[in-house]
């Protein structure tokens, strides 16, 4: 079986802070880490690939630093790792990323052969968007198994695949034809470590460098800004509500005080809510 | 015109300001879409309460553009979706598009994408909305694909600028700054919302409008994705959080997993919900499905009680559209503060057994009074 697993290297979010007065975000010394939902898939490639036999390909497209997150994924156990750069890119939306990575994807198709499952990510923490995947299925014609929360079986001689997909008010289970592109929710797997011999391995290992030219990209038009749809017209900080809280008189108060000052305070406000409790408390 | 700062910019649409003042006209074969369109997400004989949300606000869109209303419904039987239709109207469209097949009886994706794109492609919507739920995300992004054109998703604020355009705002690098994102040069213009965003506009009982039949060209065998079955959720595991009228929740201020019991005390005494801040849930305090905010769920209960939680904005986010908010922070400078109605500068493991105690007197003294 041959997986092609899709990942992005993100700034830490929970790092990011904003400068205060100019609105921006400030971005110096925030480390970068792989997309923890790509993890998600990453870890469930390996799996498959250690139950099913096969290879895994992990692909990025980002600066020439997004190195470093592929060479994690190798120390994790990937076998081979496709990093697509090219200035072209710089500002692409999802339809402009989805694009790109479909050449990608078909370029290591003709070198390594057609991949049974494109993972990708359920979604960033920097972008949010869970369009990425959706738009590689659709470009690709593959069929599109999103927010799965379990993988069931492959049957290799038959290309099939069965999964457990989070669906609205319950569990949808599906059964596919690979190639299939999948997205999965958090909390489906825990990523393995990588040792240390893995480690040094990926240290040294040959990271599969193409620029747009090389990966066959046809048209640079669908590329970058260009290639983008939507624009982004303003960023802004959220508003500030014009008043802070009312603040009840609870300084040196004792809890049962503070308690009685606020439920008056609450039925004041609210009458409505008081009638609304007092028919929860008699069961009607 | 207001241009984006100069600052390094999300990886995805970046220097936008540039370009959009080198706006040019919009083609000429995407003059001829108009109208206003919201997916109506059907699904096990209701309707998600979302898409009546966005038919709330498309109709506000639709207004000021001074065009029609419409929602998409795709499913298996006619009389079903002729009800939901009717809700539809009821709630603001103008008409709705229907999509019956018994291939439609489950959501697939290949068969949803082709009902969904021949419809736009055959009726032309400038706008289209769509609820940033598992099905509407799955189905937008294939949508967008197919038609080329801009999704920008989970969007908090809609809007008509003066050219037309729709204005679409969002959260950005988890919520700590928000962007406007506009889809110039391409049509339809879409965008998700995710529940409980927008609140659900008035019904008018007997309002009426029309349905547009199309049809769908497919066969059941040329859909390779099969569903071998559906397992509900159970009842009692489905936390309707996102649409109770009072959520108690806890943060990081309760100090330990002991104390949460502290706020679900609260809750059941009050009939309410109880949630908590996003690190409880890493923390394993409390599940997944309980989490506010950003990247848990969109609450707009009548009152919201938040205690030891300090306001962050991805939190603030998700309970901003609560009608009275209020704050048990011992830190006056929390920033929960800042978007609070109330306040108690006190701890909250000593307030909420209190709370608990008073509301639990006060309902069984009056009830026996009354
Ligand atoms: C990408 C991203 C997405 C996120 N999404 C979410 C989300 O969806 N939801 C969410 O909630 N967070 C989210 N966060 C996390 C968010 O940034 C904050 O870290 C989090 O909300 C803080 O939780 P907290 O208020 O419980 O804890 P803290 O920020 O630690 O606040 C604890 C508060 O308790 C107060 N306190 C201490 N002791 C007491 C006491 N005895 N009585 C009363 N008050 C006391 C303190 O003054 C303090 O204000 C996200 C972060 C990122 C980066």
């Amino acid at each position: 079986m041959h997986i092609v697993v899709c990942i992005k290297q993100v700034p830490d979010s929970a790092q990011i802070r904003v400068h205060p007065v100019t609105n921006t975000i400030m971005r110096q010394g925030v480390p970068t880490i792989i997309n923890p939902y790509d993890l998600v898939v990453l870890e469930e490639a390996l799996r498959l690939r250690d139950n099913y036999g096969g290879t895994v390909t992990v692909l990025t497209m980002g600066p020439p630093m997004a190195e470093d997150s592929l060479r994690k994924c190798l120390t994790f156990g990937a076998d081979r790792a496709v990093l697509l750069t090219d200035r072209f890119f710089a500002g692409s939306d999802t339809l402009a990323t989805s694009y790109a990575l479909t050449a990608a994807i078909r370029k290591i198709s003709e070198t390594w052969g057609k991949p049974d499952i494109v993972f990708a990510g359920k979604q960033t923490i920097d972008g949010d968007t869970a369009q990425v995947g959706p738009g590689i299925a659709s470009r690709l014609n593959l069929q599109q198994l999103t927010y799965v929360s379990k993988i069931n079986g492959v049957v290799s001689d038959k290309n099939q695949i069965e999964v457990e997909r989070r669906a609205e008010g319950g569990i949808q289970v599906l059964v596919s034809t690979m190639p299939v592109l999948v997205t999965m929710i958090e909390g489906s797997n825990e990523m393995r470590r990588g040792t240390m011999a893995a480690a040094l391995a990926a240290a040294k290992a040959e990271i599969v460098t193409w620029s747009a030219a090389d990966a066959g990209v046809e048209d640079m038009t669908k590329c970058g800004l260009r290639g983008s749809p939507t624009v982004v017209k303003k960023v802004f900080a959220p508003a500030a509500r014009s008043e802070k809280a009312f603040q009840l008189p609870v300084a040196g108060k004792p809890a049962e005080e503070i308690a009685a000052l606020l439920l008056e305070d609450l039925f004041q406000r609210k009458p409505a809510i008081e009638d609304e409790l007092m028919k929860f408390a008699s069961g009607q | 015109m207001t241009t984006a700062p100069q600052a390094p910019k999300p990886a995805a649409p970046a220097a936008g300001g540039n370009r959009a003042t080198m706006k040019k006209e919009l083609p000429e074969h995407f003059k001829a879409y108009r109208h206003v369109w919201v997916f109506i997400e059907y699904e096990h004989g209701k309707i998600h309460p979302v898409s009546l949300e966005l038919l709330g606000e498309g109709r506000k869109l639709a207004d000021k553009l001074q065009v029609e209303l419409a929602g998409v419904i795709i499913g298996e039987k006619a009389d079903e979706l002729a009800a939901a239709a009717q809700e539809c109207f009821e709630y603001g469209a103008d008409l709705c598009y229907r999509v019956y097949d018994p291939i439609l009886a489950h959501y697939r994706n290949q068969s949803f994408t082709k009902a969904m794109t021949d419809v736009v492609n055959t009726y032309k919507p400038e706008i289209f909305l769509l609820g940033a739920t598992t099905l509407g995300r799955d189905l937008a992004g294939s949508v967008a694909t197919t038609l080329l054109t801009g999704l920008t998703a989970d969007c908090t604020e809609l809007a008509i600028d003066d050219e037309r355009s729709l204005a679409a705002t969002r959260p950005t690098f988890g919520g700590s700054l928000l962007c406007t994102i506009h889809t110039l040069n391409f049509r339809p213009q879409m965008a998700t919302v995710r529940p409980r965003v927008f609140g659900l506009p008035d019904r008018q009982p007997g309002r009426t409008g029309r349905v547009i039949d199309h049809p769908l060209d497919m066969t059941e065998e040329s859909i390779i994705t099969k569903v071998l079955k559906f397992i509900p959720d159970r009842e009692s595991n489905q936390c309707q959080l996102a649409f109770a009228d009072i959520v108690v929740a806890g943060g990081l201020g309760l100090r330990s997993a002991e104390n949460f019991h502290l706020v679900k005390n609260l809750a059941e005494v009050l009939g309410a919900e109880y949630g908590g801040s996003r690190p409880l849930v890493q923390k394993g305090w409390i599940t997944a499905d309980r989490q506010i905010g950003q990247t848990g769920k969109t609450i707009r209960p009548k009152v919201y009680i938040a205690a030891g939680i300090s306001g962050a904005i991805q939190h603030r986010v998700g309970v901003e559209g609560a009608d009275l908010i209020i704050a048990i922070n011992t830190d006056p400078n929390a920033p929960i503060y800042d978007f609070a109605h109330v306040g108690l500068i006190a701890d909250a493991t000593q307030v909420l057994p209190a709370l608990t105690e008073a509301f639990a007197k006060h309902l069984s003294v009056n009830r026996i009074a009354g």
